[in-house]
């Protein structure tokens, strides 16, 4: 069944028909022409297609398009509107990808963990659970981004990208 | 030195600088193929036809209830190919089979106008197949002699049978360990177009542009000059799109010349690791001799590769893994046999290493389970055994450098705190019951070059232009290991010009012809041999118009920083882009062509003997995890690693090669374990739900790199070594380690045998069985394993199409 539905991508309006079985993803990808969120898996296994929505990382493959209306969709590449964001820099400075496939989902997914993060929200490895913002050591770092994988392995550069974003936004110390 | 190797002044060579992309990557504004779908009009999609049977023939193939599905374009089958029907370079690889040969198989494609439509007319095509029984696992192969290929056989030094006679202590045992699964980020994926004149243009994200164009070519009936194969880039490589993207760029080829619409084919990660070939798995059965001093007396090994339903690159990856069952061990008697099992899987193919860590495996294998038996700690053996100055591999290439070896295992004792750590280890297994930790360290060696010769060249293109701006091309592709970092690091150094003044254009067979692989980890020996020799080529000239501006001889010219002098660093000097203008104006040829062989090497494939290789790059690797008794869960925790990366071309991307190597070879040898339904002949881990990957979570919690020092290569590009593929094996302390865990477990001197993968599950059964005491499956003394007589290898077995 189709629907007209208008997306807010990276700053950007577009009205547009999609059927409503369409993936937030493949509306991106297949209908908008925005390519930075890439396709992993298509099944919320790897984190490749992770986007912002309204501020909060999702798998976009796992995200109809037609529920992402009235919200704000952003890529890593809406990240960089004003100029690179402390991510971009952060991951260019530590070497923090290799072929760069999974490098947009990682920094998209690292800006969520970081609005979690400063928001106290608890992951499986937090020990204090009524913090009011949530101290981001490499475990937490590890547990909140484990969604995304790395099949370069460059995971032992994107701990210390993200650790140095998270402790100039003060959360960690 | 040599001039190849030597480093002039102001080099950006060993520079610490980000990936050329990096920009791009961080953003996700980097193109790969399937990202130019949206910037192509009018594009068709693939979908293909699978047959879910191991085995069957097809008796009938109809389309008709599909072309009436809306959108549906057309269904391509083996009557629509012009030239030859097949996928492979030896001729045994239909592209569209008449013969399903493994579980998912596809016989034809289905082109829409969009995913959906084509994935909808694939559902409406018929086949009718009359099923035909399967052979599945490797000893059901071995069991029905259903074997293809070659049978090479590495025979060296005192008669093997004699030398075990002799040994003081001779076991024998049996070990199958697992394949594994690419997994890059990006599946297959290709782009084809045809132009007004028919000139073929397809975008591939492939690792050899060159053969995948000479597919293209043979299978629409046309020369190699009527197609250009471009890769931009890919989204992880390691192996699996050296051959594998073939076909697939064929059909998309196809498509596009008989409807005249670009066509898309990207695989959807299901039918990405159902139909395109994994790492080999193997079958190991071995007799090893030692002496009472611990020394390696002789080895006799026969090696079953499981290759899957075609040979691809079985024949070069099974001659590999003979080539290095020696690993970084002097074993004087040798006699190993090699054969490769034809099972109705996919067609397994290279994988990062391409058959060396499955040799190595074997012999760290063998001397992880003797060594208890022996009365030697593992390290005690592995060092004892250790190549010595002079000696060499059992193939008859001496072995360079050994010494390195040995100074990387001091590094790697010291750094790691070895012999203080073992005894903490030690108290702690003493201490604690149900929990136990292990230490290990071991050591790789790994030769660089392909074994067969002639892939051993690469090819450059390098522009200047009027305003000094320089363009590069060159024939490898990029994947995400820093090639063309690496490139334009070299091109900057022998122009003596800044970094900044050099940009790279993507792989294309119309601009660098005839390329190797980007594979063997030879990427950057060859095509960085190449560019160096196209810049040389061009100061050459250069250096003859400074000469008469600066009133110096031409010998005297140097290019430094961007600007040319002569030999008195404080004389005249002109900026680079003067002299590149008056060279224009003197009608001074700008550009050059380079090319590379690498010299000095012979190999008989038949004889299994030569010196097939430049150099060995070596690495040690210490490894300490912490077992569960209860579950076989481990951690790692801590991980030092010193890899001989020679003066590294660059060091950032070095580091994360030996990192990121590391991890994948974990992942390998400890979690990523893929299933076969035995009955059925289906992939059951067809996803990352089923098929574990290395992720955050598994990284060992201190992890620490280093490159060793002082370790010029004479006979490379600017003392360089490779480092693609070394890194890998290091993986073995962490294999190892478990295995220590396990026995501490059991009673003092257990021998453990262990899975690969290392699972927890797998280590929880060796736990179980060192807990039990029953001794590990090595036999005392044991009879030969089986002795194939297959033919050898022949040479041709790694040459392309067109030249068999
Ligand atoms: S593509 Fe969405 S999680 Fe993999
Ligand atoms: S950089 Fe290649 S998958 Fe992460």
């Amino acid at each position: 069944m189709d629907h007209q539905i208008t997306l807010q991508v990276d700053g950007e309006r577009s009205a547009l028909t999609v059927d409503t079985r369409t993936s937030l993803l493949d509306a991106l990808r297949e209908r908008l022409g925005t390519t930075s969120a890439k396709k992993g898996c298509d099944h919320g296994q790897c984190g490749a297609c992770t986007v912002l929505l309204d501020g909060r990382r999702v798998n976009s493959c796992l995200v109809l398009a037609v529920t992402a209306e009235d919200q704000e969709v952003t890529t890593s590449d809406g990240l960089a509107a004003d100029g690179p964001h402390a991510l971009h820099e952060a991951f260019v400075d530590h070497d923090a990808y290799q072929c760069g496939y999974c490098t947009p989902g990682q920094i998209t997914s690292a800006a969520g963990v970081l609005a979690e993060a400063a928001q106290g929200w608890p992951s499986a490895v937090t020990e204090d659970l009524t913090a009011e913002r949530t101290e981001l050591t490499d475990a937490e770092i590890r547990e909140r981004m484990s969604g995304n994988l790395c099949r370069c392995a460059a995971y032992a550069n994107i701990v210390p990208a993200v650790a140095d974003v998270a402790a100039a936004q003060g959360v960690r110390a | 030195m040599s001039a190849l190797s030597e480093r002039p002044l102001g080099a950006v060579v060993g520079a610490a600088v980000p990936h050329e992309a990096a920009a791009l990557h961080v953003t996700g504004r980097a193109l790969y193929t399937d990202d130019l779908v949206g910037r192509t009009k009018g594009v068709l999609h693939a979908w293909p036809v699978q047959v879910l049977a191991a085995h069957a023939r097809v008796t009938a193939v109809r389309t008709d209830a599909a072309t009436d599905v809306p959108g549906v374009v057309r269904v391509l089958t083996a009557a629509d190919v012009p030239g030859v029907n097949d996928a492979g370079v030896k001729h045994d690889e239909p592209l569209f089979p008449d013969e399903v040969m493994f579980f998912g198989h596809a016989v034809a494609w289905v082109l829409g106008e969009t995913l959906e439509a084509a994935r909808l007319g694939a559902v409406a095509v018929e086949v009718d197949v009359e099923e035909l029984p399967a052979v599945v696992t490797v000893r059901d192969a071995v069991a029905a002699e259903s074997f293809q290929g070659g049978q090479p056989t590495l025979l060296r030094g005192p008669d093997v049978e004699e030398a075990l006679a002799g040994s003081a202590h001779v076991f024998s045992g049996e070990f199958e360990f697992a394949g594994q699964e690419h997994f890059y980020l990006e599946t297959h994926c290709a782009l084809a177009q045809v132009d007004e004149d028919g000139q073929v243009f397809v975008q591939s994200s492939t690792q050899h542009p060159t053969e995948t164009q000479e597919i293209v070519a043979h299978v629409l009936g046309l020369a190699s000059s009527e197609v250009t194969v471009q890769c931009l880039r890919m989204g992880g490589g390691f192996g699996g799109k050296e051959m594998q993207p073939h076909g697939l760029a064929a059909i998309a080829a196809l498509g596009a010349r008989l409807t005249g619409r670009p066509v898309r084919l990207r695989l959807n990660r299901a039918q990405d690791i159902t139909m395109t070939g994994k790492r080999h798995g193997f079958l190991a059965q071995w007799r090893v001799g030692f002496d009472d001093d611990g020394r390696l007396t002789a080895l006799d090994a026969t090696l079953t590769s499981d290759g899957g339903w075609s040979l691809d690159l079985s024949e070069p990856v099974l001659a590999r893994a003979l080539c290095h069952i020696d690993n970084a061990y002097w074993i004087p008697a040798v006699r190993v046999n090699g054969r490769i099992a034809r099972t109705n899987k996919t067609s397994q193919t290279a994988f990062r290493g391409f058959g060396g860590p499955q040799g190595m495996l074997v012999i760290e294998d063998v001397l992880g389970r003797c060594a208890p038996t022996l009365g030697f700690t593992a390290e005690e053996l592995r060092r004892r055994n250790f190549y010595a100055a002079g000696q060499d591999t059992p193939y008859g290439q001496p072995v360079r450098h050994a010494d390195r070896l040995a100074t990387a295992w001091q590094q790697v004792l010291d750094s790691s705190d070895f012999s203080a750590r073992t005894a903490s280890v030690e108290a702690f297994n003493a201490s604690s019951a149900h929990v136990k930790r292990g230490l290990a360290i071991t050591p790789v060696k790994f030769g660089i070059s392909f074994n067969f010769t002639a892939f051993n060249q690469g090819g450059a293109l390098v522009h200047v232009y009027k305003d000094g701006s320089v363009l590069i091309t060159h024939g490898g592709t990029e994947m995400g290991q820093g090639l063309h970092t690496k490139m334009l690091q070299v091109a900057a150094t022998a122009l003596g010009v800044p970094l900044s003044r050099v940009r790279l254009a993507p792989t294309r067979t119309d601009k660098v012809p005839n390329t190797s692989a980007t594979a063997a980890s030879s990427g950057a020996d060859l095509n960085g041999g190449a560019v160096k020799n196209a810049c040389e080529q061009i100061l050459g000239r250069l250096a003859q118009v400074a000469a008469e501006e600066l009133h110096v001889p031409a010998a005297d010219v140097r290019f430094v920083d961007g600007r040319v002098r002569g030999l008195d660093a404080d004389g005249p000097s002109l900026p680079w882009e003067d002299v590149v203008r008056l060279a224009y104006f003197s009608r001074v040829q700008l550009w050059a062509a380079g090319f590379y062989r690498t010299e000095g090497l012979h190999w008989d494939s038949a004889a299994m003997r030569g010196e097939p290789f430049k150099y060995f790059a070596y690495g040690v690797a210490a490894a300490e995890v912490e077992v569960d008794g209860f579950t076989g869960a481990y951690r790692v925790r801590r991980v030092d690693i010193v890899h001989d990366v020679g003066d590294s071309l660059s060091p950032l991307v070095d580091l994360g090669q030996v990192e990121g190597g590391f991890v994948q070879g974990v992942g390998w040898l400890t979690l990523e374990d893929l299933r076969w339904d035995e009955r059925t002949g289906k992939i059951t881990t067809s996803s990352a739900s089923t098929y574990k990957l290395p992720s955050f979570s598994e990284m060992p919690e201190d992890f620490r790199v280093s490159l060793l020092d002082a370790a010029h290569e004479d006979g490379a590009v600017y003392g360089a070594k490779a480092v693609g593929e070394p890194p890998l094996m290091l993986a073995f302390s962490v294999r190892e380690a478990l295995r220590q865990a396990a026995a501490a477990f059991g009673p003092a001197g257990t021998s453990v045998d262990l899975a690969s993968p290392a699972t927890p599950e797998a280590v929880f059964w060796a736990v179980e069985a060192a807990r039990a005491a029953e001794g590990a499956h090595v036999r005392d003394g044991g009879s030969a394993p089986p002795q194939p007589q297959g033919p050898p290898i022949r040479p041709e077995s790694e040459r392309v199409l067109g030249q068999a």
